[in-house]
């Protein structure tokens, strides 16, 4: 009796948190706990491992977000958000091009990039449309043959800038292309804060916090509510007089337009951009995300977004030196990212059962 | 009651209008590229020979109604898994191929319940989730490699092995058994003074491997799985096991693909351990769309066709995009353009037919 | 003749609700027995018993005995029930529209041959004979006296055509003695479904029994030897046709007693202005067209929809409010209504509660409050609140609302905040109809208000369609399967019949009447006879 009453207590809390939270989520808390206590043990730096996982989370976080208007207009996980990460790339170029700088510099690619990701968020909206039941597989081919097609266009798009073209010989512009003298990190350089000698970026955390708040109000707004009614059940919404097809192509437009900011953010944190392939699977990490945050293909809420993307990053940051002290030779981190974020994908995509 | 269809041209064309599309492609790309032919010819021959029992394997599947076997990856880590085998053993010639087959053999089985299993699980969505459990499992193959050689599987050979005794090296030669199928019934050709080989036996098991097949879609399990690809709910009430059904396609699919990979790596002649598999589900797609396949309906001349096509407009393309705009690049980035494009056009084609049938039935015409 | 098929004393409930009381069947050799019930009276769930579907072994098996050829047998599965030699026409067709006319005939039970594989690896390896199949099929096709190409594709093939297909592969099957046909003539025209009878009574000649489902009395006493009716789950009578007429069968299918609805049918007249004008209305709803309807709702009236399924009762409401593609003229009110415009017909004042509650009804997953005010929301711009100029929802105005609407429908549940799934039938229905109160309609069209709700809900959902009615004077459309209860609320019942009016009745025009017009019979004619 004794023996059994704690068992009992795990297990209770075990199948409480599982209901409340899904496995996804619980599974890697408790994997980043276990890491966390080893890194510990390992005496690893541990404010290091919080400001990187901050850095990373504003870095995502926001192409996380983009996941949100995609689910609740009801096309599901938005496989092809590359094609708003493509807009946001041009954009981004055009702004180096420009030589626009600094904070102001950032923000006024993003106007550049708003206008370009809502054409073609349109426009991937209306084939959306037509292709109703099989989003998710359409959207994952449109991405790649999109990433595929702007390969042939990064190489004679005519940008000038020597930031951007290889100094000597090779044609088009780089694969990487470094925007330390642009906007690279700047709301990070304006606003920061020293943590244990580490620099958390507070400039851009609050960048992705006040587009978390706009998402958690627009969901709130007349609008907010039409899009989750045509996503979540399209025949009721038609019965109380709603477009459906409108408010998933305004949905899917809404996440192409942050799948583009989202990528200037990303480049933002990262210092750099990376052209041609570079996209090419860069989806699946915010669609990882979110589902680690214990979003489904119809459900999400705000808390999803950055509970996952924290999780997630957490996760890979700190596996990283704990693994490779553990094994010290071979590319583990990068092979625990494929199992983990596919892994959830997987699960998502085959817990929803066969039908539909 | 079968009449003789006149075969009008046009009926012609338009039947096969995207192989057409791609054969003129490829011409002009060939004219572009200003290739040798005898060049040419020996690239295209290998490359069929290499591609097309991996792309025979996407046929089943298609069948089954499972649509396009991107899960083909996990059948050719099984073949791959055989080849790291033959290589710890040291095994070569026309016989370290039949035994690294051997190898993959149970291999490609288990893995193919897994994928059946998992696919089942996915009805309606076999396509993207064969897509991502390829990723995951490529994960899990790259753990075991990396991590479980030396350590929970006892390989030892240090010309495969990395230094500290643990995980495979990035890239494996073969040349043990390079060429020992496809130059077993040694057959050359001499044209223009250029030596074009012939892999007479390697298309003699590529023959095989296809007859069995043709034999497989006349029996009552060919039948069921026509049955099964049309309706699973029709199917299933008249009393097919339809899930097993399903499992039993992914299982060919994926044997069929560890084997295809095996004798690609035999022509090739070097392995790379992470990264030789990961494109054989794009390209074995792609390959057999442009032969004028659809995500429901394939057959051997698509398979065969399209490989063909598909490769010479991958030998053309960066000589083209060289000569055409000074940069080989292009080329090979439209080469990958036309993969990932051909299947995304396929896919919505498919999708549009589908969503457009949903409506429909739930809509027919007012006046009847 | 022998007695090929008999069920004795059949019972079956689900969870405590008995929908078969003990019912006895039989169907002799070449005898062809009509089976006929209105919706609901349990000819699918005995018929489900017959094919042992395991929706009948999974809820607990059956009770009473079924015997083959007179010895009683346990039908387990489908399996056993096509082993035994019972067949079935199913009303949607199980036919491959890839496959030729020979392929589906043999569709998982094709001539095999064997080829040296299959003797190592087993029969699935075995050959399809094609040869055979192609024969068999022939002969099975000829026997039916049609002369169908078996090497043509199902798809695009007539209905009636695909109907043989159907009937084709159950006679191939050697030992079949029972072939049941459910509802065969409701997808063919009227010369198709007279090729169909003449080729039934030619199957019955050879022999076999035919259990023959239907709804069209005309039918039955054109082909039936014999006659059961069923109504709720009760063997009403079983006898020969020579010994009966349409009027009584009309009857005993209807035949509820019913309590004058005395309110009913004085509160309006030919001179009320009317509120819903319905001329040569269609709507192209599956499984329930509307095919040039006419129909008048007086304005301040409750009027019932009724009819068997899939006659086109339910496309009325579903056509008036665009869920489906409509067309033909209708006025609103006096003005012409604009079609296919779901959001029209709401801003027009129509509010509808859908027969499907939980597909079109409600958001499962979204709380009972928003439920309720999600469409005034939508259509009124009702329970916002602007702030820094965006239309964010008054989440203080969208509680007040639901509690009083929670309070004054008695909706049991943990809060306005609970998911609507967990609720039960008739506190879900309560939301519906809040929902659709909420848009403040003059006219209100509610489908199959009580389905699947107990009893007390029932009561209380229909006390409170008639209070709507007398106390706000709310012209009311109520949809249902039930006539028992349309004759216990309504001013005026028009039954449905092939997509048209057959006839308005009285709440307490006698049961032949319902019967017959319910039945595809005008009851002047009927009666007449």
């Amino acid at each position: 009796m004794t023996m059994q009453n704690p068992l009992k207590l795990v297990g209770k809390a075990w199948a409480g948190s599982v209901d409340r939270f899904g496995y996804p989520k619980v599974i890697i808390f408790l994997f980043l706990i276990l890491l966390s206590v080893l890194a510990i043990g390992q005496g690893q730096s541990m404010p290091g491992f919080i400001k990187d996982t901050l850095l990373r989370t504003s870095m995502i976080g926001v192409l996380t977000l983009a996941m949100v208007p995609g689910i609740v207009s009801g096309i599901g996980l938005n496989f092809g958000v590359s094609i708003g990460i493509l807009a946001g790339l041009l954009a981004g170029c055009i702004g180096v091009e420009a030589g626009w700088k600094g904070v102001g510099g950032l923000f006024l690619t993003i106007l550049v990039a708003i206008p370009l990701s809502t054409i073609v968020g349109m426009a991937y909206g209306w084939l959306l449309n037509k292709v109703k039941g099989d989003e998710m597989t359409v959207s994952t081919y449109i991405g790649f043959s999109m990433v595929s097609l702007m390969c042939i266009f990064w190489l004679i798009l005519p940008f000038k800038s020597p930031t951007m073209i290889w100094a000597i010989g090779g044609k088009g512009l780089r694969n990487t292309i470094a925007l330390d003298n642009t906007f690279g990190q700047v709301m990070d350089k304006a606003l920061h804060l020293n943590f244990f000698g580490q620099q958390l970026p507070i400039g851009s955390l609050l960048w992705f916090g006040f587009l978390c708040l706009m998402m958690w109000l627009f969901l709130r707004t007349k609008l907010g509510v039409t899009m989750s009614a045509a996503g979540d059940n399209p025949r009721f919404a038609a019965a109380i007089g709603i477009n459906v097809d409108r408010q998933r192509m305004l949905g899917t437009t809404l996440s192409t337009v942050l799948g583009a900011v989202g990528m200037l953010s990303y480049a933002h944190g990262y210092g750099f951009f990376q052209l041609y392939v570079g996209p090419l699977y860069m989806p699946f990490i915010p669609v990882a995300a979110i589902l680690i945050g214990g979003a489904t293909m119809r459900r999400v809420t705000i808390s999803h977004v950055i509970s996952g993307t924290i999780l997630m990053q957490a996760l890979l940051i700190i596996a990283l030196p704990v693994i490779s002290k553990l094994v010290p030779d071979g590319a583990f981190s990068e092979v625990i990212r494929i199992i983990v974020s596919n892994g959830v994908i997987l699960y998502a995509l085959t817990r929803s059962g066969g039908n539909k | 009651m079968k009449t003789l269809k006149k075969l009008s041209l046009l009926d012609l064309v338009k039947k096969n209008s995207v192989p057409l599309l791609f054969l003129i492609l490829g011409l002009l790309g060939w004219m572009a590229s200003g290739q040798p032919l005898p060049m040419l010819l020996q690239e295209v021959i290998y490359r069929l020979s290499r591609n097309l029992i991996l792309v025979l394997s996407l046929i089943v599947p298609i069948t089954a109604g499972m649509g396009l076997n991107f899960a083909l990856v996990i059948g050719a880590m099984a073949g791959q898994f055989g080849l790291v085998f033959i290589k710890a053993l040291n095994m070569g010639g026309v016989g370290g191929v039949g035994m690294s087959m051997l190898f993959a053999l149970p291999l490609a089985i288990l893995f193919g319940i897994g994928c059946g299993a998992i696919l089942n699980r996915a009805k309606g969505k076999e396509m993207i989730t064969g897509l991502i459990l390829g990723f995951f499992a490529n994960g899990l193959y790259q753990l075991v490699l990396l991590a479980g050689v030396g350590t929970i599987i006892p390989i030892k050979n240090p010309e495969i092995v990395l230094a500290a005794g643990v995980g495979l090296r990035n890239s494996m030669e073969l040349n043990l058994i390079n060429y020992s199928l496809d130059r077993l019934i040694p057959f050359k050709v001499i044209i223009n003074n250029w030596p074009v080989w012939v892999p007479i036996a390697t298309f003699m098991l590529i023959g095989l491997i296809a007859f069995a097949i043709h034999f497989l879609q006349r029996t009552k399990l060919g039948q069921n799985f026509r049955a099964v690809g049309q309706d699973k709910h029709i199917s299933e009430v008249a009393g097919i096991h339809v899930d097993r059904t399903r499992m039993i396609a992914m299982i060919i699919s994926t044997v069929l693909a560890a084997w295809g990979q095996i004798i690609f790596m035999q022509n090739i002649g070097k392995m790379q351990t992470y990264f030789s598999h990961e494109q054989v589900g794009l390209f074995s797609a792609a390959a057999i769309l442009i032969g004028g396949a659809t995500i429901t309906k394939a057959n051997f001349g698509n398979a065969i066709v399209g490989t063909l096509l598909f490769h010479l407009l991958f030998i053309v393309s960066p000589l083209a995009g060289k000569n055409l705009f000074g940069d080989a690049q292009i080329g090979e980035y439209f080469r990958s353009f036309i993969a990932y494009g051909v299947i995304a056009v396929a896919i919505v084609m498919y999708a549009m037919k589908k969503a457009r049938a949903d409506k429909a039935e739930s809509a027919d015409s007012m006046v009847e | 003749m022998e007695k090929v098929l008999e069920m004795r004393q059949i019972s079956k409930d689900y969870s405590g609700n008995k929908v078969l009381k003990g019912v006895n069947l039989s169907v002799r050799a070449g005898e062809i027995h009509a089976l006929v019930g209105e919706n609901g009276a349990g000819k699918s769930t005995l018929m489900n018993v017959l094919f042992g579907m395991p929706v009948i072994h999974s809820t607990g098996g059956y009770q009473g005995d079924i015997l083959i050829n007179g010895a009683v047998t346990e039908i387990k599965s489908p399996k056993v029930a096509m082993d035994c030699g019972i067949g079935m026409v199913h009303q949607e067709f199980m036919l491959l529209p890839n496959f030729t006319v020979a392929e589906n005939i043999k569709l998982n039970r094709e001539p095999l041959k064997d080829n040296p594989l299959s003797k190592i690896a087993g029969s699935s390896l075995k050959t399809v004979d094609r040869a055979k199949m192609v024969s068999d099929s022939r002969k099975a096709l000829d026997s039916l006296g049609i002369g169908i190409d078996d090497g043509a594709l199902v798809s695009g093939m007539p209905v009636g055509h695909m109907q043989f297909v159907e009937i084709a592969r159950e006679i191939d099957k050697e030992n079949l003695k029972v072939l049941v046909f459910d509802e065969p003539t409701a997808v063919l025209t009227e010369s198709e479904a007279d090729v169909l009878l003449d080729a039934v009574k030619r199957l019955a000649a050879r022999g076999i029994g035919i259990l023959f489902i239907t709804h069209r009395l005309d039918e039955v006493f054109t082909v039936a030897d014999s006659i059961t009716v069923l109504r709720d789950g009760e063997q009403i009578a079983s006898m020969a046709r020579k010994d009966t007429t349409i009027v009584e069968i009309a009857k005993l299918m209807v035949g509820h007693t019913v309590e004058a609805c005395e309110r009913c049918g004085n509160k309006t007249d030919e001179n009320t202005p009317l509120a819903i004008s319905m001329k040569n209305f269609s709507v192209a709803m599956p499984g329930e067209r509307v095919r040039g309807l006419n129909l008048d709702v007086r304005k301040g009236e409750i009027i019932g929809i009724g009819g068997l399924a899939g006659q086109g009762k339910i496309g009325v409401a579903n056509g008036l409010m665009g869920m489906f593609p409509a067309q033909g003229e209708v006025l609103l009110h006096g003005e012409p209504l604009k079609l296919n415009d779901p959001l029209g017909s709401i801003q027009r004042k129509m509010a509808f509660v859908s027969e499907d509650r939980r597909g079109v009804g409600l958001l499962l997953d979204v709380s009972i409050e928003t439920n309720i005010v999600i469409a005034a929301m939508q259509v009124w711009n009702r329970y916002l609140n602007p702030f820094l100029g965006l239309r964010m929802t008054d989440q203080k105005a969208i509680r007040a609302h639901a509690l009083e609407m929670i309070k004054l429908f008695d909706i049991r549940c943990i809060g306005p905040g609970q998911h609507t799934r967990r609720l039960s039938g008739g506190n879900q229905q309560k939301v519906c109809i809040a929902r659709a109160l909420a848009l403040d309609p003059t006219v209100l069209l509610v489908s199959e208000p009580t389905r699947g709700i107990d009893i007390g809900a029932k009561k209380l959902v229909l006390d409170f369609l008639v209070k709507l009615n007398e106390e706000q004077g709310m012209t009311i459309v109520i949809t249902s399967s039930e006539l028992a209860e349309l004759r216990s609320v309504c001013d005026r019942i028009a039954i449905v019949y092939g997509g048209k009016t057959m006839g308005i009745y009285k709440p307490d025009d006698p049961d032949e009447v319902f019967g017959l017009a319910m039945a595809g019979t005008d009851p002047e004619i009927g009666r007449g006879k």
